[in-house]
């Protein structure tokens, strides 16, 4: 089944700073007694927002500046931890179409990579910039091209990186993989045939 | 050529190159659970796919069910439709299901093993992020989110890239009342939480020879949290002994034939790694975290650190750290009291872990503060503990006895810390919140450790509590 091609998200950003943003924080386990993904959006970052409003801070989720954000910026490590996918569909059903960060945990970029979530990276100091940059200026417009693999921020063009499978799918609106794994099913059997645990040692 | 196991496994199990340059690679075995899978058996339904391996796939209720009482319904809501739902998609796409109640339910990472299922030279995957635990029997397994739950389900598949694989020697033997648990904590403090990202970690070295097939699982177990998605131990005798018998074990002459192939799966001996680090297991003394990743631990006789004495790039996580957790810095581990102590969950939930904890027990009495809680991996293990008469030794002690399940390991049963309680944690992640209250606290530690803490009411080392030899 191809689904619509990712090529480009734009708009205002949003800054989440920090390392080893793990998925527990973004979406806490207790919404995840759920048969589906419905009603996460609401939810990310629970118990961070619920934290900060306890010390009297906003958290960047509840900071009315960065309202109809699409664009996510993370530090390093994002993600790391549990495999929930209930994480980036948490971000995904809270309106963020991309995340821009140092580096990702593996399993959280392969399930963002499922649900149409292009996850890019940028080197720290970029980050860091691109983060002050909208903390002071929170309206301003990113620009992401998966096409060319750029963002453009402040009127500068920064190369990003995507693993090439990654960017491959989106472009070509292949990044829900199943039918691809199904296509050519004789030779899942023939792998399967060879296996003596499979056959019968 | 001289190959290890990861690339004779992962060699053996690939379908085909994708167009997107990624890997297709075949499924020896599949483990669902009701958290992971609800969505992904929904996207099936709603595509018109079947199940095209079933005896491949194997079900089981873990981490939503209560560890006091089974009454059906359940309390919440939610957790009884997710346990319907599983039963339901079981039955519908005829995925054999360990239901709640019968002896082979239990953690889906302990009964894998248990029931013989985790075998040698196998691919695994669980949407689940420990499944890295089945690589103790020299299986890859892999950890994978709903959308590839969903893959596996329809097609037996995953779309991976492959993994560079990192050796792990652990030199010399571990000391009494130091276990596989201080030994993985002491990795991924070497190493960070992200040391083992784009890489497989193969464990070895006399240390890893010499532990049990349930040792190495909790080495294996946390090999994600050192950001490696799956680790393994090569196969050898100790591995073969302990399927022999099992009830997915093969048996008779396909026995031996098995064991010559899972024997041919190991690496071998002029293998070549992508990298490769030497750890000291002879050196090694228990270990806590006082953190929220698992790499913030300390061995039991130090101190948590100042931020002030971090490199300038660590300080600000480590203030966060001290901040959460209440701790100033520069304090020793030891003496810091807890409120909660909880043995259980797929990293240590499992009989040699009861049994190292109920001898540091025995005969003495859970500080009266302390509220205590045991809960076996698996009803397998229960019963198997129960008849050694552990049930016992902890409940005299003032633990309470629970049923298998994930328990108070994560937030989605009723088991969870209140307020900002510090829970002694056999388990496996110390992040903020995993344990049910926002602002609770977890201190990770070997389950014999955990005893040690519930019986001092404080983090305590636990050797000298340790009587005779192991
Ligand atoms: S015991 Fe904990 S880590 Fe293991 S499967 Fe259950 S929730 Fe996950």
């Amino acid at each position: 089944m191809t689904l619509p091609a990712i090529c480009r998200v734009s708009g205002a950003a949003l800054p989440l700073r920090g390392d080893d943003v793990d998925t527990d924080r973004i979406i806490p386990a207790r919404f995840l007694v759920s048969i589906t993904f419905e009603g996460l959006g609401e939810h990310a970052f629970e118990d961070d927002r619920k934290a900060a409003k306890a010390k009297g801070k906003a958290h960047p989720f509840d900071d009315p500046r960065f309202a109809g954000a699409r664009i996510l910026l993370v530090n390093r490590n994002f993600g790391c931890g549990s495999s929930r996918e209930h994480a980036p569909q948490a971000l995904a059903r809270g309106g963020i179409k991309a995340v821009v960060g140092e580096s990702f945990s593996e399993i959280f970029f392969g399930n963002a990579v499922a649900i149409g979530l292009p996850c890019v990276a940028l080197p720290g100091e970029a980050i860091a910039r691109l983060q002050s940059l909208v903390e002071g200026a929170p309206k301003s417009a990113l620009a992401l091209d998966l096409e060319a693999r750029t963002l453009i921020a402040d009127g500068k063009t920064l190369p990003v990186s995507i693993p090439e499978n990654a960017r491959e799918a989106f472009l070509s609106g292949n990044w829900d993989g199943t039918s691809m794994l199904l296509e050519r099913f004789q030779d899942v059997e023939a792998v399967a045939a060879r296996l003596p645990y499979v056959a019968g040692f | 050529m001289a190959a290890t196991l990861f690339s004779k496994v992962w060699d053996l199990h690939t379908v085909r190159k994708l167009p997107t340059g990624q890997t297709q690679l075949f499924v020896g075995l599949h483990l669902v659970h009701e958290v992971t899978s609800p969505q992904a058996f929904e996207m099936l339904r709603a595509r018109g796919w079947r199940v095209p391996f079933p005896s491949r796939t194997v079900a089981t209720v873990d981490h939503i069910i209560p560890t006091t009482s089974l009454a059906r319904p359940f309390a919440d809501v939610e957790a009884e439709e997710m346990l319907t739902s599983l039963q339901q998609n079981c039955r519908d796409f005829g995925v054999p299901l360990h239901d709640l109640g019968s002896l082979e339910q239990g953690i889906v990472h302990v009964i894998g093993p248990e029931l013989g299922l985790t075998q040698p030279g196998m691919t695994i995957a669980c949407g689940d992020s420990h499944t890295s635990t089945h690589g103790a029997f020299g299986a890859l397994a892999f950890g994978i989110g709903t959308s590839q739950v969903r893959d596996v389900l329809a097609s037996q598949c995953l779309a991976l890239d492959p993994l560079k694989v990192r050796r792990l020697d652990v030199t010399g033997a571990l000391a009494p009342g130091v276990y596989a648990k201080d030994v993985i904590l002491a990795i991924i403090r070497r190493l960070g939480v992200k040391g083992g990202v784009g890489y497989a970690y193969e464990y070895g070295g006399e240390a890893v020879s010499r532990m049990s097939m349930e040792e190495r699982m909790t080495l294996c177990n946390m090999s994600v949290e050192g950001g490696a998605r799956a680790g393994y131990v090569n196969p050898d005798a100790t591995t073969f002994a302990y399927l022999k018998g099992r009830p997915a074990a093969p048996s008779g002459a396909a026995w031996d034939r098995a064991v010559a192939w899972w024997a041919s799966m190991a690496s071998d001996e002029s293998a070549r790694y992508d990298d490769r680090v030497t750890l000291d297991a002879g050196a090694l003394e228990p270990h806590v975290t006082w953190g929220i990743n698992p790499a913030q631990s300390v061995g039991v006789s130090g101190r948590v650190p100042k931020a002030s004495d971090e490199a300038p790039e660590a300080r600000a996580q480590v203030a966060e750290a001290l901040d959460y957790m209440g701790f100033s810095g520069g304090e020793p581990i030891s003496g810091t009291k807890i409120d909660v102590a909880f043995i259980g969950s797929c990293t240590n939930g499992r009989l040699s872990d009861l049994r190292e904890a109920s001898r540091v027990v025995k005969g003495r009495k859970v500080a009266p503060h302390v509220r205590a809680l045991v809960v076996p991996g698996s009803n397998a293990v229960r019963a198997a503990a129960e008849k050694e008469g552990l049930d016992a030794i902890f409940r005299d002690a003032g633990f309470e006895w629970r049923g298998a399940g994930c328990s108070m390991c994560l937030a989605m049963n009723p088991d969870k810390l209140e307020g900002r309680q510090v829970c002694a944690s056999s388990s496996n992640r110390n992040f903020k919140g995993r344990q049910g209250s926002p602002t609770g606290r977890t201190l990770l530690m070997s389950p014999a450790m955990v005893a040690a803490a519930a019986l001092a009411g404080e983090v305590a080392d636990v050797r000298p509590m340790l009587g005779g030899a192991r």
